[in-house]
């Protein structure tokens, strides 16, 4: 078994397969997972800006859920395509990893099928439906939407959370000879994974939406559509980003105990140890960590509540079963951790002015936070990400099978990926233009309406303030 | 169950062929609808009936690739290894395909909507013939069991080729019969006649295709031939009637009858190739529906997930295509004015009120 896996490890290096399939893994889920959030949370987030606009007669709410509407529909197109692209990569890039274990891990695949197609036919009554359903049928036409994004997430991360955690099953000489269906789809780490990357779906999509409207802000739209659309998306989100910090923080811990080389590489913990110091940014070569803050006993602290808990290192096992650049997992560990915390702060400049004053915090900093919140949780989402799938390697199921045993062994992987570098860069630029020119075209329509005696938009050639002024 | 379980996956490519054919086949037509003010009043009709439906129909094809290597993990791999290529091809395909599509919808410039547009219907011509060339490869026998490699020779053999140009000729002979009802719906003589014609060429093309994809088949893959000619002779049989009764009905006007027949044809064609290769998976191989990977227990689970989709799933596509047939969707998503109760008196709008300070 051995002897085979390190011809196989040694067959696969040579062809030179696992680091242009991991890279394109990465470039693609990378460049999808912000539509799959925006997938799973947008739709609340339209829903409740309906729900407030049909209970209270808001025109601006309505209007607001309108528009979101519209952009989420070119969103939800995209998703689609490049989700298909990581299901057939699952077979195209790692055929090794579904031959052995598409039986077992397939299956909260499939249970994610019937949420993805609810999620779109109810997405094609919903996005076509505005002007023939009544209100309430309408609204109550967006549910199955949000209520399928976050099963289907489940499902997807359960899949993951498996990888990492995998259990459920037995397997004899190559085959999989019994599955447990209940263990494998909530596997050990499915209990904080579910969580901390739903509550990423509505923080990201949250923060997205505020800063769109942050922005506006910040240029001196200082109107009632602006401060809504920034109030949607930012209240919920700001609300949740304490609740993530917390599931994060609950997760790090279990990490530790689960998968002891990961955590090792996030926390700079090279040998097993008591009073282990807390390491923020600083970057490990050879054993050094260079410009690193070191705080000392807070790691130990953090994992057991005490200085004297033993903390797992990296030398407990062998340095082939070790992951890979330590340095980028335990620097993007830092950036999200960051980047949360900052979130967080952000929510709570808001909730104290909110709260001593009734409006909203005047400083322009605040409205410049707002308005890259939404890159920050992106970032942040895309840092945990690299940690916990750099931080798995070299193993694809943790301990059971490595990645270099699941790639492809057919060539021209790298050519691939420079497709796909390409037409993603297109398809990225594509979207995001698209989403520009629907807010430009909005804020003509709402300069029209400003003026309903005026001339036609197009004989206006002034910017968008001056007419709203 | 693992028979069960195969014949889900059966089910389901007839339902992706059925239901997401027809919307490779509208690009088609959109790519034959000639220039920009000829080709208007064909492009809305396509555009329009595909836009609410084609992400639905489109997840039929995760749901047969999951059902696809969750059962049968083995032939799967060996699937994903030796046609790699017109694979990748096809998958290119389907995102540019779907990018444009959405892309169209949103942009107002001329030009921009033509290069949108022509993605999108240049990208539906060559998705599907390259999912074509996979069933051919696969029926052909050009799949070894335990593959590791890409094959060229296996998806360009002239029983692939064939089958990848009686998937195009497929999609677009359901998407005209299709058209020909939604041009009905919306009393639209000119473009029912439009389709009426290409919906008769297509299902010309399409039959000649079959035939011809039936005989090439003795050579590479005579087992299954005879089978095809044996067991699964009278799907075979009934795909023929059906083609024959939708032309009849095509020449009688009678084309909402025409597109149940038409989509009954090519599921049965789907079915002949399944009941033809069963119990193997993989032909030219010992790899069959029970050793292909899996194990009872995922056997199990697929068929109470495929039970869970049929309670929750089908309900929700006859609500979509009901809507649809209705005219109940489509439209702009954004059109001036808000659609709120005028009877409600506009002090009541406290929510976004209370945040512009």
């Amino acid at each position: 078994m051995h002897a085979s896996e390190t011809v196989l490890l040694a067959a696969a290096q040579v062809t030179g397969n696992v680091v242009p399939a991991r890279a394109q893994m990465a470039a693609t889920l990378g460049f999808h997972i912000i539509l799959a959030c925006l997938g799973i949370a947008l739709p609340s987030i339209v829903l409740l800006a309906e729900f407030i606009g049909l209970r209270q007669g808001d025109e601006t709410a309505m209007r607001l859920a309108r528009r979101w509407s519209q952009a989420m529909g070119v969103l939800i197109a995209v998703g689609a395509v490049t989700g298909t692209v990581l299901s057939f990569e699952m077979g195209l890039l790692w055929p090794g990893l579904m031959r052995q274990y598409g039986a077992v891990l397939g299956i909260p695949f499939g249970v994610e099928g019937i949420f993805f197609f609810l999620e779109a036919i109810f997405a094609g009554i919903y996005l076509w439906g505005w002007r023939r359903l009544s209100g309430w049928a309408h609204f109550w036409s967006g549910m199955p939407i949000a209520v399928s994004g976050i099963l289907g997430a489940m499902s997807v991360i359960a899949v993951n959370a498996w990888m990492n955690t995998p259990g459920g099953f037995t397997q004899r000489g190559g085959r999989i000879t019994s599955v447990d269906v209940w263990q494998v789809f909530f596997s050990r780490s499915a209990i904080y994974e579910m969580p901390h990357m739903i509550l990423a779906a509505y923080m990201v999509s949250g923060f997205l939406v505020a800063g769109v409207y942050a922005a506006g802000i910040l240029r001196g739209r200082r109107d009632r559509y602006h401060y809504s659309g920034f109030a949607l998306g930012f209240v919920p989100a700001a609300i949740l980003t304490p609740f993530q910090i917390f599931v994060g923080d609950t997760a790090a811990r279990a990490i530790a105990h689960d998968q002891p080389v990961k955590f090792a590489a996030m926390e700079y913990v090279a040998r097993t140890s008591r009073q282990v110091p807390e390491w923020l940014g600083g970057v490990y070569v050879n054993g050094n960590i260079y410009a690193g803050i070191k705080i000392p006993y807070v790691d130990s602290l953090l994992v057991g509540f005490g200085p004297g808990t033993q903390v797992t290192g990296w030398d407990s096992v062998r340095a082939v079963d070790r992951p890979p650049a330590v340095w980028l997992i335990h620097l993007t560990f830092d950036v999200m951790v960051g980047l949360g915390f900052l979130l967080l702060l952000a929510g709570l400049w808001a909730a104290w002015t909110g709260w001593r004053r009734r409006r909203w915090p005047r400083p322009r900093l605040f409205w410049a936070l707002g308005a890259v919140s939404g890159l920050a949780a992106v970032v942040a989402m895309e840092c945990g990400w690299v940690v916990t799938e750099v931080g798995r390697q070299p193993w694809v199921v943790y301990g059971l099978q490595t990645t270099a045993e699941a790639a492809t062994t057919n060539g021209g992987v790298l050519t691939i990926l420079s497709l796909i570098i390409v037409v993603y860069g297109v398809l990225g630029a594509a979207t995001v233009a698209i989403l520009l020119m629907l807010s430009r075209r909005w804020r003509r329509d709402d300069r029209d309406q400003a003026v309903p005696y005026g001339p036609p938009s197009v004989l206006l050639d002034r910017p968008a303030g001056q007419v709203e002024a | 169950m693992a028979d069960t379980v195969g014949a889900i996956l059966l089910a389901g490519i007839a339902l992706y062929a059925v239901l997401g054919g027809a919307d490779f086949g509208g690009g088609l037509w959109d790519l034959l609808a000639g220039t920009t003010r000829r080709g208007r009043r064909p492009r809305a009709l396509i555009d329009e009936s595909i836009t609410p439906v084609w992400e639905a129909n489109h997840v039929w094809l995760i749901f047969d690739l999951v059902i696809f290597w969750t059962a049968f993990p083995h032939a799967f791999a060996a699937v994903m290894n030796t046609l790699a290529l017109p694979l990748w091809l096809a998958l290119g395909g389907i995102v540019l395909r779907g990018a444009g599509f959405a892309f169209r919808e949103e942009i107002t410039r001329l030009g921009q909507q033509r290069a949108a547009g022509a993605t999108f219907a240049f990208f539906s011509l060559l998705t599907p013939f390259f999912m074509g060339t996979v069933v051919g490869a696969i029926a052909a026998g050009a799949v070894p069991a335990g593959a590791s490699r890409a094959s060229l020779a296996a998806w360009t053999s002239p029983t692939a080729l064939l089958a990848g140009f009686l998937f195009v000729a497929a999609c677009g002979y359901l998407a005209a019969v299709y058209l020909i009802v939604e041009a009905q719906r919306r009393g639209d003589p000119a473009m029912q006649a439009y389709f009426t014609r290409r919906a008769q060429a297509a299902a010309l093309v399409a039959g000649a295709l079959s035939l011809w994809a039936l005989f090439e088949l003795r050579n590479p893959d005579p087992a299954l031939f005879d089978r095809l000619t044996g067991r699964a002779l009278p799907l075979v049989v009934l795909a023929g009637v059906c083609g024959l009764t939708v032309l009849a009905l095509l020449t009688a006007g009678r084309a909402k009858g025409a597109r149940v027949v038409a989509a009954l044809g090519v599921a049965a064609v789907i079915w002949g190739w399944g009941v033809a290769q069963y119990p193997v998976l993989l032909p030219g191989t010992t790899v069959t529906l029970t050793s292909a990977g899996a194990t009872h227990a995922t056997f199990v689970a697929l068929v109470v997930v495929a039970a869970a989709a049929v309670i929750l799933v089908v309900p929700s596509f006859a609500l979509l295509f009901a809507l649809q047939g209705r005219h109940m969707l489509g439209g702009p998503a954004a059109p001036q004015g808000a659609r709120v109760d005028a009877s409600r008196p506009k002090v009541r709008a406290r929510f976004t009120a209370s945040w512009w300070r």
